[in-house]
């Protein structure tokens, strides 16, 4: 139910996020979604890919300190309070979203957000006991 | 102007003269330390030279140098000579790899300590008249406490106002009238800056003259305390294995240099790298020979600093040899904001956290008037998270560690891996960016 994300530092320089996806585009790595958590000196650029294998290779080849983590992606309709019923749950849960980012799947009309938690497994059980559509990494892959 | 000195006959003596004296206490120095201090024996020794074979001052020459680590070894009080009981006082300054330096004095030391204080703030021309503001730290850096004994030997008026805290001191400057500024050179400008900050005229102060030391200032930065405070600046050296502040001291009829006080502290310069004595007003590591300390004497020690000893005649009358400001070191030693620093000791500190890869730069750099040090640590993907938070407290902690063991704030920078100039030979460990 864990979908595999990419997080890699960036210094705070100019080029280096060219420099990121330029790298993928080369090898032909798609990016699903992508977000950047900033702060004053540096960065950490969180990448969910169609091929995380060749990702992992061809960034640390580029000198790229990266790290995988799991995280959840929940599939929601692209409508009007498709995130807020989510959120409604993780509250009601009392769990703690440590990050989260979403992207829109414009053949399937629907959006899917990626979300860390605290807690990872009593989060996919809270979702899945109020019904919400969890990906697995191939189905993210296949979007 | 008519020169001051606090002890005039000697600090005016024919050399001759002085160097008889010299003679007479490194004799006796040199007998009493081979007598009891079984490391100091072991070298003298190992050198095969006796105590009877020191006939003249070249016979120095003969003694085998004492260096940072005979201090290390011998932690904390191997090397004094005298029993617990008749130390006073002891200070440290931090040492090379977490250990620091102990040094302690007899009731006498601290005499003669105050003696050669009052001595150089004579030289800056401060009287029992004056109202000393003594902002050098007090506690175990011996910069407070050291001109704090000074001060009330030439019967000044001492304020112990230490560092910190710059809005409360410029307001004691103002009520209480001080007259003689102890200060480190940044310090001193940091003063200023708050005076300008708060509208307050240094023209309106009591303020007369500054003692400057503890970290090395340039001739640009003289001018521009000279300027902002409105007051002569004059140049104290010394460091605590030798004694403290007042091993030397810039006095108010020349810029050129500070008199050593000879009749105390035997200078030598060196070739750092082959040990020889250089020919007279030549450039190398400065070498002290402590003639009068009781608790913790020293035969040759190498303070690592790089200076010259000006011997032509000073027009203030002294004839104690001067020795130009400090050009330099040795080492890779760092001063930032009067606290010595030696890159080894960040990278224990590196060393001590799991998963950080000994790949890191520090650069200095000074910001307005401040040293700023900021230490470069390469992420590896050993601490590498993707919660901002988790990064954070790493650099949190790396900063905190520093700061314990190096009492200096620095900034960590995280920077990405391979970034840092690897070891080739020597790597460049630290980039200074001030310009002394």
């Amino acid at each position: 139910m864990h979908v595999e994300q990419i997080a890699v530092f960036l210094e705070n320089k100019s080029g280096r996020l060219a420099e990121i996806t330029a790298t993928l585009a080369y090898h032909g790595i798609n990016i699903r979604a992508l977000s950047v958590a900033d702060t004053a000196d540096f960065g950490i650029l969180r990448l969910i890919v169609d091929d995380v294998e060749s990702a992992k290779k061809v960034l640390k080849a580029a000198g790229f300190t990266i790290g995988i983590t799991n995280v959840i992606a929940v599939e929601v309709a692209d409508r009007s309070g498709g995130l807020a019923q989510v959120l409604m749950t993780i509250e009601k849960a009392r769990l703690n979203v440590e990050y989260m980012y979403a992207f829109v799947n414009k053949s399937r009309e629907d959006a899917v957000l990626i979300f860390r938690f605290d807690d990872m497994e009593r989060a996919i059980a809270a979702l899945q006991q109020d019904g919400f559509t969890i990906l697995s990494g191939e189905q993210v892959c296949a979007l | 102007m008519t020169t001051l000195y606090w002890e005039e006959e000697i600090e005016t003596l024919p050399r001759v003269g002085l160097e008889s004296i010299q003679l007479t206490r490194l004799k006796h120095l040199v007998a009493r330390v081979y007598a009891t201090v079984a490391p100091y024996r072991a070298k003298m020794d190992a050198a095969g030279v006796r105590p009877a074979d020191i006939r003249s001052l070249a016979d120095l020459q003969k003694l085998p140098f004492t260096v940072k680590d005979d201090l290390r070894d011998n932690y904390p009080f191997g090397l004094f000579t005298v029993p617990m009981d008749q130390v006073v006082r002891v200070h440290a300054s931090s040492g090379t790899t977490g250990k620091p330096t102990v040094v302690g004095y007899t009731k006498k030391d601290i005499e003669t300590w105050a003696g050669v204080m009052a001595r150089a703030l004579t030289c800056a021309g401060a009287t029992s008249r004056d109202m000393i503001h003594n902002a050098y730290g007090y506690g175990l850096f011996t910069g407070g406490l050291g001109a704090h004994y000074g001060a009330e030997r030439l019967g000044a008026t001492v304020i112990p106002v230490s560092g910190g805290n710059t809005k409360r001191q410029i307001t004691i400057m103002q009520d209480f009238g001080s007259s003689v500024l102890l200060a480190t050179p940044s310090y001193a400008l940091n003063l200023a800056d708050a005076m300008a900050e708060l509208g307050v005229d240094p023209k309106s102060l009591s303020l007369r003259v500054g003692v400057f030391g503890a970290e090395p200032w340039s001739a640009n930065m003289r001018d521009e305390v000279e300027r902002k405070l409105n007051i002569k600046a004059v140049d104290i050296y010394g460091l605590s294995e030798v004694m403290g502040p007042g091993v030397a001291m810039q006095c108010l009829e020349t810029d050129r240099g500070m008199h050593i006080f000879e009749d105390h502290f035997l200078p030598e310069i060196i070739d750092p790298d082959t040990g020889e004595v250089l020919p007279p007003g030549e450039q190398g590591e400065l070498v002290f020979t402590t003639l009068t300390k009781e608790a913790f004497p020293l035969i040759r020690y190498r303070t690592k600093d790089i200076s010259r000893l000006i011997h032509e005649k000073c027009a203030c009358g002294r004839t104690m040899v001067r020795m130009e400001k400090i050009t330099g070191r040795t080492d890779d030693m760092l001063i930032i904001r009067g606290v010595n620093v030696f890159p080894s000791q960040v990278e224990h500190v590196l060393m001590g956290v799991e998963g950080v890869e000994p790949h890191y730069q520090i650069v200095v750099n000074r910001e307005g008037n401040m040293d700023t040090m900021a230490v470069r640590v390469e992420v590896s993907e050993a601490i590498f998270s993707d919660e901002v938070k988790n990064l954070e407290k790493l650099t949190r902690k790396i900063q905190a560690d520093i700061k314990d063991l190096l009492g200096v704030t620095c900034k960590v920078q995280l920077v990405e891996p391979r970034t840092i100039q690897r070891s080739e030979g020597k790597a460049q460990r630290v980039i200074d960016n001030r310009k002394m």
